[in-house]
């Protein structure tokens, strides 16, 4: 078990960074909190990988500190640091036996023989390997492979935290929803700490507790899935996760409304002091779409009906600018025209990327939903 | 039924036919030819059989020739592969100390044949070589030409020197497409450097090693002209291989029948000891050892 804390934590792979750009991993000061699942996501190259490998031990970063449970383990290899890595591709020793494969890093530690085989027994049990015990590693299946990988790690009683750097990319997509149970099976039990690299934000959402979402080198955002998708902290956020993204409009704020060329959006009571240039954002979710004028509504041009079966995303234009709407299966948009409702609960404003936190804030959660 | 009535594929396929009947299949049949028959003259021609090969058979030369043969290919595997191994695992890999090294590991790849004989006749030369009369100052003596020792201790010499970065320029190889995940596997299960060694980089290996042995091995059996520039097969006959005993009953004696049924045995255990090689290193690492 650990809790890891970061402390203006830091890498560039070449030396004497001089400006931000030279960083791959911007500073990251932050606790992650012990036998909690974390997803690091971010689009490929944006730092993920680096931020586990320092976490690992496999990377040294150039500046800051990394703790477990306190202890300072910045410059300790990662057979010092108790945690357990499963790769990309499956990581196993081709000429062992899955029993073997298991027992390696028990083997290693110098672990008594009979104490290795009632360890490997029952984590071969848990992941469903008991059957393959005597088979050779190299014959099985990729999401076999994986699992071993992981077996590997699970043995050892003093592991604290697990990292997975995408290990679900070489997994056929039906055995990856019983893949990713299995590892929620696993978190649930031993109740370790769990860090996840993946580019695929259901992936990330369906695992973690808390989602970490990076983008060039930086953290943008800590929360839980529902925090992410309600309230993103940066518009990459609010971008990245959901799908369709969410909509950003430039508008002009002024005396509780929000305009959007000539429209007129009301905002929520708290928004009620700003007044400037920012961004609105805002769920297709959220927004509704009605063939006749309601309170409120704007009217909108309809551009493209996209049905992708359990949903219908329809694009729209309001002014110049255009938003997507997600719609269920069972409703039936307006065809080329209709009125736009923006609930103001749902409403986010943006300057320079960055939320703007409504005065007092209040929990959205709390507020009623659409 | 298709495969029997659409014959279109074979037009594809004589080309390759041709091309190996008239380069491999045309020649060894005039050897196979020449095996049967005693020839004293181009019209005057008698068919003996197997005759030269019950003869080469039982040669008691061809015989000893045979075992110096065996020998020989069986140190170079011993020596090179392990020593290749090992340099490969010790050379840098990145950097302008992976260039370098690379360079300098495959200069003696780059060297005739012959020349290499040349060199290391100077080379080891009691009187002037460096190598021979540092030897003889330190008060060994140390003669190549003169004792069957020195002279195999000689052509062992040569032959590591050569060969061992052909195995070396394999293993590198080999090492550098190991993905870095599996050494960081390794770190984080404990893993000594032996067992990383034993359990990552030999197993994939194997591939390589494969051909570099098999390499390694044809090659060596078959070795001619540094031995016989350096030795010339002596002293006495202590360094006399297969191919120097073959070339001197075809050509220092002319006896064409004898030598053509000695090439084809000669080809023959080439084949069959490769195949051997090769049937038993598939396997290797297939079955679980511990």
């Amino acid at each position: 078990m650990a809790r890891i804390e970061l402390k203006n934590l830091a890498h560039a792979y070449q030396p004497n960074p001089k400006d931000a750009a030279d960083y791959a991993l911007k500073p990251i000061d932050h606790v992650w909190q012990d036998g909690l699942a974390y997803a690091l996501l971010g689009p490929s190259g944006c730092g993920k990988t680096t931020l586990l490998n320092i976490i690992s031990g496999l990377l040294k970063p150039s500046q800051g500190q990394i703790l477990f449970d306190g202890t300072d383990v910045t410059t300790r290899a990662p057979q010092e640091r108790n945690i357990a890595q499963v790769f990309q591709f499956p990581v196993i020793y081709d000429t062992m036996s899955v029993y073997n494969n298991l027992a390696f890093p028990l083997r290693n530690r110098k672990v008594a023989e009979t104490n290795i085989r009632s360890r490997v027994e029952e984590i071969a049990e848990m992941l469903d390997l008991s059957a393959d015990l005597e088979k050779r590693a190299a014959n099985l299946s990729a999401d076999a492979k994986q699992k071993i990988s992981l077996g590997r790690g699970l043995v050892r009683s003093d592991v604290a935290a697990i990292l997975f750097d995408e290990p679900l990319t070489v997994i056929d997509p039906h055995l990856k929803l019983l893949l990713r149970r299995k590892l929620k099976q696993i978190h649930a039990r031993f109740k370790l700490t769990m860090v996840y690299v993946t580019h695929d934000q259901l992936e990330a959402l369906t695992f973690a507790d808390r989602v970490v979402v990076m983008n060039d080198g930086q953290v943008l955002q800590i929360g839980t899935p529902q925090e992410l998708f309600e309230t993103p902290r940066h518009t990459f956020v609010g971008f990245f996760i959901g799908s369709p993204g969410m909509n950003f409009l430039a508008c002009r704020v002024s005396r509780g409304k929000a305009l959007v060329g000539s429209a007129q959006i009301a905002l929520a009571a708290d928004y009620g002091a700003l007044e400037g240039d920012f961004e609105l954002g805002i769920r297709p979710e959220f927004l509704k779409l009605h063939a006749t004028q309601t309170l409120g509504s704007l009217p909108v041009k309809i551009c493209e009906n996209e049905n992708l079966g359990s949903c219908k995303i329809i694009t729209v234009q309001l002014a110049d600018q255009q938003l997507k709407v997600r719609l269920g299966e069972e409703e039936t948009p307006p065809t080329t025209a209709g009125f736009l409702e923006f609930p103001a609960a749902w409403i986010r404003l943006y300057a320079k990327g960055l939320l703007v936190e409504p005065e007092p804030r209040k929990q959205p959660t709390q507020e009623v939903p659409p | 039924m298709n495969k029997w009535n659409d014959n279109k594929a074979w037009f594809m396929v004589i080309p390759v036919f041709l091309v190996v009947a008239v380069s491999a299949i045309l020649p060894l049949m005039t050897v196979v030819n020449y095996s049967l028959q005693d020839i004293f003259s181009p019209t005057q021609r008698i068919f003996v059989g197997t005759e030269w090969y019950r003869d080469a058979l039982t040669d008691p030369r061809l015989q000893e020739a045979f075992g110096r043969q065996m020998l020989f290919s069986g140190l170079v595997l011993l020596i090179e592969i392990p020593l290749g191994i090992l340099i490969a695992l010790m050379m840098p890999k990145k950097g302008w100390g992976a260039s370098l090294s690379l360079v300098l590991v495959a200069l003696p790849l780059l060297i005739p044949w012959n020349v290499i004989g040349t060199i290391w006749i100077i080379f080891t030369r009691p009187d002037i070589g460096l190598f021979g009369a540092a030897i003889n100052h330190l008060g060994l003596v140390f003669d190549h030409t003169a004792s069957p020792l020195d002279a195999w201790i000689t052509v062992m010499l040569m032959e590591v020197w050569h060969w061992t970065p052909l195995v070396v320029l394999l293993a590198y190889a080999g090492l550098q497409a190991i993905p870095e995940a599996y050494f960081h596997a390794a770190k984080i299960d404990g893993a000594s450097s032996w067992a990383t060694f034993r359990y990552i980089q030999l197993p994939k290996l194997r591939g390589v090693l494969t051909i570099a042995i098999l390499l390694r091995f044809m090659d060596s059996f078959l070795i001619y002209a540094e031995p016989f520039v350096l030795t010339g097969g002596g002293p006495g006959n202590a360094t006399t291989f297969l191919s120097i005993y073959l070339v001197k009953i075809a050509v220092g004696q002319f006896d064409l029948g004898p030598a053509a049924a000695f090439s084809i045995i000669y080809f023959l255990i080439i084949l069959l000891i490769s195949w051997l090689f090769y049937q038993v290193l598939l396997k290797a690492g297939t079955g679980e050892k511990s």
